[in-house]
């Protein structure tokens, strides 16, 4: 959802209501598409859409960049596959595991990477996360170069089969759209007002009273776990967990696909996502080398296009029109 | 002093961003004399210094340095044509020593000081050589940052607040030093707070007062201007 | 057969040769990584990428052109340092005003279009370099066997690493960095052209990171990946030893080479994440890092 420009009381309830029509339009378009396209290709959008959301929300409302959310994605993933398939817990118990798992490392490389700044942050995110790869590569439980396979979907409160398709599909819808409205509640919650304050003039919050470092501790947490449970999710929809979930490709693929969409905005991510995943999957076929195409759409972005597709929309002409502006 | 003039800025306008800083600046300076702009805080005088070197680049108007045009020249031009700055900061370098410091610009032309005149001039920069630079005390760096310029050959120097925060002492020799430079001819434009200072090494003032140049006289006029000075000045 | 803490003699100093030469990478390379960051600010990613196009320059110079590693050992540098000054003149400079993470982020998108596109022509197994025949063989010290090359490498790094320093602290030239390092728009104002120097230093950087490349390639093979996983461990390096300091860069690259060299011997399990380790360890007690000036 966008912030509604303080101008008068009509332009306000217009910008509502196009926006709440945008989103269902949205809403209506997600839940026919499984009737039109492959499922398990949505499913795949939906979970990096919502690892690409919690991501977002370090980075383009707190303005923190991490460069090792793979971490918690990946390893929210493992504990998942694994206690779905070693222990035999429910698909829902595996995931909320996953979440669980990923907010406590969330808790250790954030209190960790909080010590520092700007770029340290950013290297320490990534060197510890890396730590964290090098540890699933060796570790037991991970099944190293393997990976963990055949992990089983379950039956959703015991009776729904996800199995099936169609199941698991819209559960999957069901966690994305959960994911992202928690995302959305965050930001533009009090708690989230803060955030941005730090985002914008970390001095000043500090001078203002704030324990700056509990906020940002406190952000990367719920950042880390909504991460995580993308990555149960996709634990769930793939059905194996491997050691690319972890490793620093994919933390930087979600970078990609937040500075993509539109870092700072709601929908931006999941546009991202969607855009890195549709060409990632059409290319995947030919020989053609994904990670420079990857690198080219990075430096074209960083150079020419930092607002990201939803963030040129935004400030563009329709957009203004339309009485929309993305959130300050 | 001759009555060639070496720096001419016209209609200057100048911003920090958004805020709109000088509104239509205009003063010339002579080969040789030494010209004073007299403000209070905030009023633009630092901001006009930094808009001729070109620090400041958000500008318009006409900047004319012995017949150069400066307003679209590179920053690292402007010492090129003849013009040395030092900065109210003073802009002595930690990672550097005293020597270092010294020798960092470039020499612009073959009038400029040798090392050896530099360090006869200042025998206390000549004993602290090769410590650290910021470990110099105040007046000190200010008389490092003034050497530096000596040494390049600059034919104009502007001086931000040389006096600014030192001791009467160290304002007397830096009122010396500027003396021992008039007398070889340097071009000198100097932002002032202390008025005192000023009156007796400037030949010719400038009061600057929300961005504009409200007033400009001679040294002879002063008496006459002193009321409505320490009126517009607060001193 | 002597013994150390429990060791064998000759497998202890073995890894802690092997530590050292690591350690010799690890100082080079974190070595360009400050000068860049120190001057431009900018943390280059591409660091790791350079490092493999200098050992493919050597690599392609021997087989397209014949020319040797000693030649090599020049031209690498010389032509990655070239692509370096491109990319900063034309790309990176545009970035110097905008949040430094930006930075980071082209660097990483040019890591993976250089590494990718290397992948895309070689694959990602690794092609051998010959040791060169003047430094090839070893040198038996009787407590342990010292092959040549290795010998040269550690110290070379040496050599390269103090020059280095050297440059930076002694010359009129390392003045002009330094002072830019603290206060550029002045500097400029001197008649210094600053943003000519930010492009020598980011080529400067990159050819440092190739000079590595090529002293790798006999020792390690010549694989477009040998940088990527290397890249991660320099940046944790650089977070131990601080980025305010040249000579804490080199150290630390040594010293964190030594010691993941003696985790290996001890503790081998925990070798590829002891230096992830110090650094989580020397983020609790000094945040700033061992020699590090901004906190």
């Amino acid at each position: 959802m966008t912030e509604i420009s303080m101008t008068s009381e009509t332009r306000n309830q217009t910008a509502n209501r196009v926006q709440i029509a945008l989103i269902i339009a949205l809403l209506i378009a997600l839940i026919f598409a499984p009737f039109v396209l492959y499922p398990v290709f949505l499913m795949k959008v939906l979970c990096f859409a919502l690892f690409a959301s919690a991501f977002n929300l370090l980075l383009g409302f707190t303005g923190l960049l991490s460069f090792g959310h793979a971490a918690f994605f990946g390893g929210a993933a493992y504990f998942t596959a694994h206690a779905v398939k070693e222990w035999g817990f429910s698909p829902e118990a595996g995931i909320l595991l996953g979440v669980a798992g990923a907010a406590v490392m969330g808790l250790v490389i954030g209190f960790f990477a909080i010590r520092r700044q700007g770029i340290y942050f950013a290297m320490i995110t990534l060197a510890l996360s890396q730590m964290f790869f090098f540890f699933c590569l060796q570790a037991e439980f991970t099944k190293g170069e393997d990976g963990l396979q055949g992990v089983p979907r379950g039956h959703l409160l015991g009776f729904i089969d996800l199995n099936e398709p169609l199941n698991m599909y819209f559960f999957a819808l069901g966690v994305f759209v959960l994911g992202v409205f928690a995302v959305w509640r965050i930001v533009h919650s009090p708690f989230g007002m803060i955030l941005r304050s730090i985002r914008e003039n970390e001095n000043r919050a500090i001078s203002l009273g704030y324990s700056v470092n509990l906020y940002k501790l406190g952000a990367f947490v719920m950042s880390a776990a909504l991460a995580g449970l993308a990555g149960g999710l996709k634990a769930l929809v793939f059905q194996f967990a491997t050691l690319t979930d972890v490793a620093w490709q994919m933390s930087g693929e979600v970078i990609l696909m937040t500075l993509l969409g539109g870092i700072g905005t709601i929908f931006g991510p999941i546009f991202g996502a969607a855009f890195v995943v549709t060409v990632q999957n059409y290319l995947s076929t030919t020989g053609f080398p994904v990670t420079v195409l990857t690198g080219l759409i990075f430096i074209v972005c960083v150079l020419l296009f930092r607002r990201g597709i939803v963030g040129e929309f935004n400030a563009s002409n329709l957009a203004v029109k339309l009485g929309l502006k993305s959130p300050k | 002093m001759t009555d060639k003039t070496l720096l001419s800025v016209r209609d200057l306008n100048a911003w920090y961003d958004e805020s709109h800083i000088l509104h239509g600046v205009n003063l010339e300076v002579r080969e040789g004399e030494t010209v004073t702009i007299l403000g209070r805080n905030g009023m633009g005088k630092t901001t006009t210094l930094r808009s001729i070197v070109g620090i400041l680049r958000k500008r318009t108007g006409t900047i004319s340095f012995d017949g150069t045009d400066l307003m679209n020249r590179p920053l690292h031009h402007t010492a090129r044509v003849g013009i040395g700055f030092v900065p109210e900061e003073r802009g002595i370098f930690s990672t550097l020593s005293v020597e270092e410091n010294l020798m960092l610009p470039p020499v612009v032309s073959d009038t400029g000081m040798t090392v050896e005149e530099i360090y006869q001039l200042f025998p206390n920069l000549k004993e602290r050589r090769n410590s650290q630079g910021t470990k110099l005390s105040g007046g000190e760096q200010q008389m490092l940052a003034m050497a530096r310029m000596l040494r390049t050959g600059v034919k104009m120097l502007l001086l931000d607040e040389p006096t600014e925060g030192l001791a009467p002492v160290i304002v007397q020799r830096i009122g010396e030093v500027l003396q021992t430079l008039k007398a070889r001819g340097m071009t000198i434009l100097l932002v002032e707070q202390n008025f005192r200072f000023a009156s007796k090494i400037a030949d010719r003032f400038y009061v600057m007062d929300h961005g504009k140049v409200t007033d400009g006289f001679d040294l002879a006029e002063l008496p006459a201007k002193m009321e409505t000075l320490h009126e517009v000045l607060g001193v | 057969m002597i013994m150390i803490f429990g060791i064998p003699i000759q497998a202890f100093l073995g890894q802690l040769l092997i530590g050292l030469i690591n350690g010799s990478f690890y100082a080079m390379l974190s070595l360009g990584l400050a000068i860049i960051f120190g001057l431009l600010r900018v943390i280059n990613f591409a660091h790791g990428a350079q490092y493999m196009m200098g050992a493919f320059a050597g690599f392609l110079l021997l087989s397209w052109v014949g020319v040797n590693y000693w030649f090599a050992l020049l031209l690498a540098p010389v032509i990655v340092g070239l692509t370096g000054i491109v990319i900063e003149r034309f790309a990176l400079r545009r970035l110097y005003n905008l949040d430094h993470l930006y930075g980071l982020l082209f660097t990483f998108g040019l890591a993976l279009v250089i590494e990718g596109s290397f992948r895309y022509f070689y694959g990602t197994s690794g092609q051998p370099y010959e040791t060169p025949e003047l430094l090839s063989g070893g040198v038996n010290l009787g407590f342990m066997y010292l092959p040549i090359y290795r010998g040269w490498v550690v110290v070379a790094s040496l050599i390269v690493c103090i020059g280095t320093w050297l440059l930076i602290e002694k010359t009129k030239l390392g003045s002009y960095l330094r002072a830019a390092t603290e206060n550029p728009t002045l500097v400029q104002s001197f008649g210094i052209n600053v943003p000519f120097l930010l492009t020598l230093t980011y080529g400067l950087g990159a050819g440092l990171a190739a000079l590595a490349g090529i002293m790798a390639a006999p020792i390690y093979q010549v694989s477009p990946l040998m940088g990527s996983n290397l890249i991660i461990v320099v940046f944790a390096i650089v977070v131990v030893g601080g980025m305010g300091s040249i000579m804490g860069a080199i150290v630390t690259g040594y010293m964190l080479g030594i010691l993941e060299g003696l985790t290996k011997v001890f503790y081998p399990e925990a070798s590829n994440i002891v230096i992830f380790v110090i650094m989580a360890i020397v983020l609790l007690i000094r945040p700033a890092g061992l020699f590090g000036r901004d906190a």
